[in-house]
């Protein structure tokens, strides 16, 4: 008897010491760190990566309409309230303030957040924060991003807690998570050409598209094999659709990313309304980008 | 006499679900999407001239940005009775909730629509330009209402 409850007490110290190391948070690799070093960071490529990673969708203040002027778009207070079936997620404040925000943050610590979703405390940030995607982010686009981050303004406002139900309270936890949905592998393997290879980047590394265009499994994952094929809207009621629309041409994708009107002219609405605030402002070719690695999935056939 | 009645009565209640205006034959709902048509039928004059998609016209842009001019100013309001809400006629209407909760809000962002359309009825006609300036306007004040009080597909 003793020895079966010494059995089991051993089991569980094993089982406990194994989850503690499969939920370690993730560093940097150095290669990583010495490119991001290396990198001469510009803050106008970096505002370019700014809008097409769509940073102000979730961190400007709520209230901020996607057509208000780019001063208000840059002011990265949180605040924004996300429901989801694991709780109510507030986006916190991003902004340059030295303790409501990440003012004091530091290149590595700004990429480790963004591509591992690891705080610089070494905690786990919840996935409501898009860093599966980002994950695939090269290093120069972070580094140019946090260049440019550093310009924008200070906010006091202090960020607001999370409101989530046991066990989604426990961050370790999510290391689990992320085992089974960070990959640095692309969903379309290859890329055929490099207008295809360069809208690829936009759509899966930053534009953070599938967050919404693509269902979830039962734990929050991204079902990537049902990747950007629609799914029920994350964020409120209704369905998000599959992309790109059917019938939608080139001209078409990239004439409503740019302006808000649909080929018939109906008008953008919803969280897409921001996403076109931010992808109107890209360079146009990038948008053509997009649009060719959106009609590429579609006509392929593994997807 | 009294079972005749209640005859009638039977058969006009078991009549009732056939004759019943299905949910989404609303007068309030179709009136909404048969103005939410005609904005789409005259912004797709504006906007295919913008893109470039059909050659400038400036007399047939100007009678576009005067029906929109118009159609702003159609008393819409009494479109929107309390309870046409997608919660309470779900598949009829992708009408929030929301709007209901907020009706002056609402109605403000009708009257930046109505501002919209008539900056743009005072560029429409100008030239090529001055359309495509009047466009991102007229779009954000579209999406003014539609970001927040439209419900996803």
């Amino acid at each position: 008897m003793r020895r079966l409850a010494a059995a089991i007490v051993g089991a569980g110290l094993v089982g406990l010491a194994g989850f503690w190391v499969l939920t370690r948070p993730a560093d940097l690799p150095a290669a990583t760190l010495s490119l991001l070093a290396s990198h001469p960071a510009d803050a106008a490529r970096g505002e370019a990566v700014f809008w097409a990673a769509g940073c102000a969708s979730c961190h400007a203040a709520p209230g901020v309409a996607a057509s208000a002027p780019v001063d208000q778009r840059v002011i990265l207070a949180g605040g924004r309230r996300f429901a989801s079936p694991f709780g109510t997620f507030t986006a916190p404040n991003v902004s340059m303030h030295p303790t409501a925000g990440i003012g004091t943050w530091t290149l590595a610590q700004f990429a480790r957040a963004l591509l591992l979703g690891v705080s610089p405390e070494g905690a786990h940030y919840y996935p409501a924060f898009p860093y599966t995607t980002y994950a695939h982010a090269t290093a120069a686009d972070v580094a140019d991003l946090w260049a440019f981050w550093q310009g924008l303004p200070a906010i006091d406002t202090p960020s607001q807690p999370h409101e989530l139900g046991f066990p989604f309270t426990l961050r370790r936890g999510l290391g689990l998570w992320k085992l089974l949905n960070l990959t640095d592998e692309f969903v379309m393997a290859e890329a055929s050409d490099p207008v295809i290879e360069r809208g690829r980047y936009l759509v899966e590394a930053l534009g953070h598209c599938g967050e919404c265009h693509t269902s979830r499994d039962a734990l929050g994952g991204l079902r990537r094999d049902n990747w950007l094929a629609g799914g029920p809207n994350p964020a409120g009621e209704g369905r998000i659709p599959a992309v790109p629309p059917q019938g939608w041409g080139a001209s078409d994708i990239a004439n409503y990313l740019q302006s808000g009107f649909t080929p018939s002219f109906d008008v953008v609405g919803g969280e897409m309304a921001d996403v076109v605030a931010n992808i109107g402002r890209i360079a146009p070719e990038d948008r053509a980008a997009i649009a060719a690695y959106l009609l590429a999935l579609r006509s392929s056939p593994s997807l | 006499m009294h079972r005749t009645l209640t005859a009638l009565l039977a058969t006009a209640f078991l009549a009732l679900p056939s004759v019943a205006p299905a949910q989404d034959a609303n007068p309030n709902v179709t009136a909404r999407k048969a103005l939410m048509g005609l904005y789409a039928y005259n912004l797709g004059v504006l906007g295919g001239m913008a893109q470039g998609q059909m050659p400038y016209d400036a007399d047939l842009a100007r009678s576009a940005a005067t029906s929109l001019f118009h159609l702003s100013r159609s008393g819409s309001a009494r479109m929107w009775p309390a309870g046409t809400d997608a919660t309470a006629m779900p598949g009829a209407t992708r009408a929030l909730p929301a709007i209901w909760e907020n009706m002056p809000d609402f109605g403000a962002r009708a009257g930046a629509l109505a501002a919209a359309t008539e900056a743009m009825m005072a560029a429409a006609g100008t030239d090529l330009a001055a359309l495509q300036g009047a466009m991102a306007g007229l779009g954000g004040a579209c999406g003014g209402c539609h970001q927040t009080y439209r419900m996803a597909q």
